[in-house]
């Protein structure tokens, strides 16, 4: 399609990590959300879901989360089927969805809460991703006395603390200024490569989409298609910035523009 | 008495000539603070009304209205005397009772129809019309079903108190954000949990201004349970020193029971701002 390394679903050698299989959802109301998906999910990579507002991605994420079920087909993750949430998966939620009556430390330990890790232990992890995403020092603050880019960060470290496989996370920096947001997508793509996590990331953004991730999976309108798949050629770990005047950078972010150009009235 | 005059020396450079002097607070004197300070304002609202009351009393609008001085003199002697506490005490039971009920039962039965359809199918309606009706008008057939005791007094406050307190809990749990109770699901919480650690907490801001707005439909349903039903405490002081044309005294009643009731739901109010202002949530 682009002279950019665009290809079929590219079959890697180690077993996909998440398998979606003719995955349709229809909502009560007869909106058709997904039309017969089917899709990997590399493990170790992070995939974007991209495409038009209201394409469906979100709702493929929370069938991939296990919050809300598929109406036909299937999603495995490490080989079983999904039936709910589990602790293989965390999620990133778009408003942050933090306990505004908790601190910041126990919103970030709020996962190993509720699995029942006992305090110290839960408080000890929380700390240590707390600093991991820049937050040391507000341990006890409140989410109202920190900024949006804070707040998700917070976020972050909540999915972080539960130590999980994959990572879904659901436009989270589209709530987040702009000077915010790129120091944030620098950090996290610091983060992750420690980390070692496979990331499903859903975004509107196509710079974002192509700055983060190893793979793009762009989705057509409603009721969503994989339109084409697109992994950008891009050396990354080098300098952040560079990669956003790398020609193929640039090019991967024109090529899309235009794929996705149709798609809109 | 100017405070800010922008200081061209040499220890502050930066403080520029070129700024406009619009921006500049005004200066002010200590009168005018003063005289916008919270306190003062509300000492002024204070003298107003007790000097009206004192104006009218003096008029006279009526020979059965006292003024303001005459009434304080009668709430000292009551107070002396120990029958205006005394009086305050009886009331205070029934009320006391009905509003503990109300609250434990009205949080109950508010948060169960937040969490379950069928329960809200069974008992929103009567609830909502309960807040509608006025309840007074059921007082002749408690009375009937219940006699002239406490009890009735305790049912009288109840129904008073008790709608309010279970819609605002039953909202609270309702708008519990749809993200939390997700984030909640996503991260293994049982339902036991979500609702313990999420959706009570997240609620509880809505169900205290639900109790503080019961509390004082309870001074209601208790003053009103004294006067038709049977004159005991505070009801008992109107009645009676109506009665006799012992007007300072009646109005030293109906005075020191609003006292107590402001102060009771000011202080119910001081706690709900001590608790969610910390937290960054206004109720």
């Amino acid at each position: 399609m682009t002279a950019m390394a665009t290809r079929e679903r590219a079959s890697t050698d180690d077993a996909p990590i998440i398998e979606a299989r003719a995955v349709s959802k229809i909502y009560d109301g007869g909106t058709e959300a997904l039309n017969d998906i089917t899709l990997d999910f590399p493990r170790g990579k992070m995939t974007t879901l991209l495409g038009p507002s209201g394409c469906g991605k979100t709702t493929l994420l929370k069938i991939i989360a296990g919050l809300i079920p598929a109406t036909s087909g299937e999603v495995r993750v490490s080989g079983r089927p999904v039936t709910g949430p589990g602790p293989d998966r965390a999620f990133v939620f778009q408003d942050f969805a933090l306990m505004p009556w908790a601190s910041v430390l126990r919103n970030v330990a709020f996962g190993l809460e509720l699995r029942g890790v006992d305090q110290a232990q839960r408080e000890a992890v929380a700390r240590r991703y707390i600093g991991e995403v820049g937050l040391a020092g507000f341990e006890d603050r409140h989410p109202h006395e920190l900024s949006g880019g804070m707040r998700q960060r917070v976020g972050l470290a909540r999915a972080l603390a539960v130590d999980a496989d994959v990572l879904l996370m659901d436009e989270p920096f589209s709530s987040v200024d702009e000077q915010t947001r790129r120091k944030f997508q620098e950090d996290m793509l610091r983060l992750l490569s420690v980390e070692k996590k496979t990331v499903v990331f859903v975004t509107h953004s196509i710079e974002e989409a192509v700055y983060l991730s190893d793979r793009i999976v762009l989705l057509s309108r409603r009721p969503s298609r994989v339109s084409e798949i697109i992994e950008p050629d891009i050396q990354r770990g080098d300098d952040p910035d560079a990669i956003r005047r790398h020609p193929a950078y640039l090019d991967t972010v024109e090529s899309i523009w235009q794929g996705l150009k149709r798609y809109l009235d | 008495m100017t405070e800010v005059t922008p200081s061209l020396g040499a220890g502050a450079p930066r403080a520029s000539p070129t700024r406009p002097l619009a921006t500049l607070p005004r200066p002010r004197s200590v009168v005018t603070d003063l005289a916008i300070h919270p306190l003062t304002l509300r000492l002024l609202t204070a003298l107003l009304l007790f000097g009206g009351w004192e104006y009218a009393g003096r008029l006279p609008v009526s020979p059965a209205f006292p003024g303001f001085i005459e009434t304080m003199g009668a709430v000292a002697e009551m107070m002396a005397d120990g029958s205006l506490p005394q009086a305050l005490l009886v009331t205070l039971e029934p009320l006391a009772l009905g509003l503990a009920i109300s609250a434990f039962l009205g949080i109950a039965v508010g948060v169960g129809m937040g969490l379950s359809r069928t329960t809200e199918w069974l008992l929103a309606p009567p609830f909502i019309i309960m807040q509608a009706a006025p309840l007074a008008a059921l007082i002749p057939l408690l009375v009937f079903a219940y006699g002239i005791g406490l009890t009735a007094k305790v049912l009288v406050v109840c129904i008073m108190a008790m709608p309010v307190i279970v819609l605002n809990s039953y909202g609270a749990i309702r708008q519990t954000p749809a993200s939390l109770v997700e984030m909640g699901r996503s991260f293994l919480g049982s339902r036991q949990a979500i609702i313990v650690k999420i959706m009570l907490p997240s609620a509880s801001p809505v169900i205290f201004a639900g109790l503080r707005l019961g509390s004082a439909a309870a001074f209601i349903g208790a003053i009103l349970a004294e006067l038709l039903i049977t004159p005991t405490g505070i009801g008992d002081l109107i009645t009676y020193n109506q009665a006799i044309a012992e007007y300072p005294k009646m109005y030293a009643a109906i005075f020191s029971v609003i006292v107590l009731s402001v102060l009771f739901i000011e202080g119910l109010g001081r706690i709900e701002a001590m608790i969610f202002r910390r937290e960054g949530r206004t109720a």
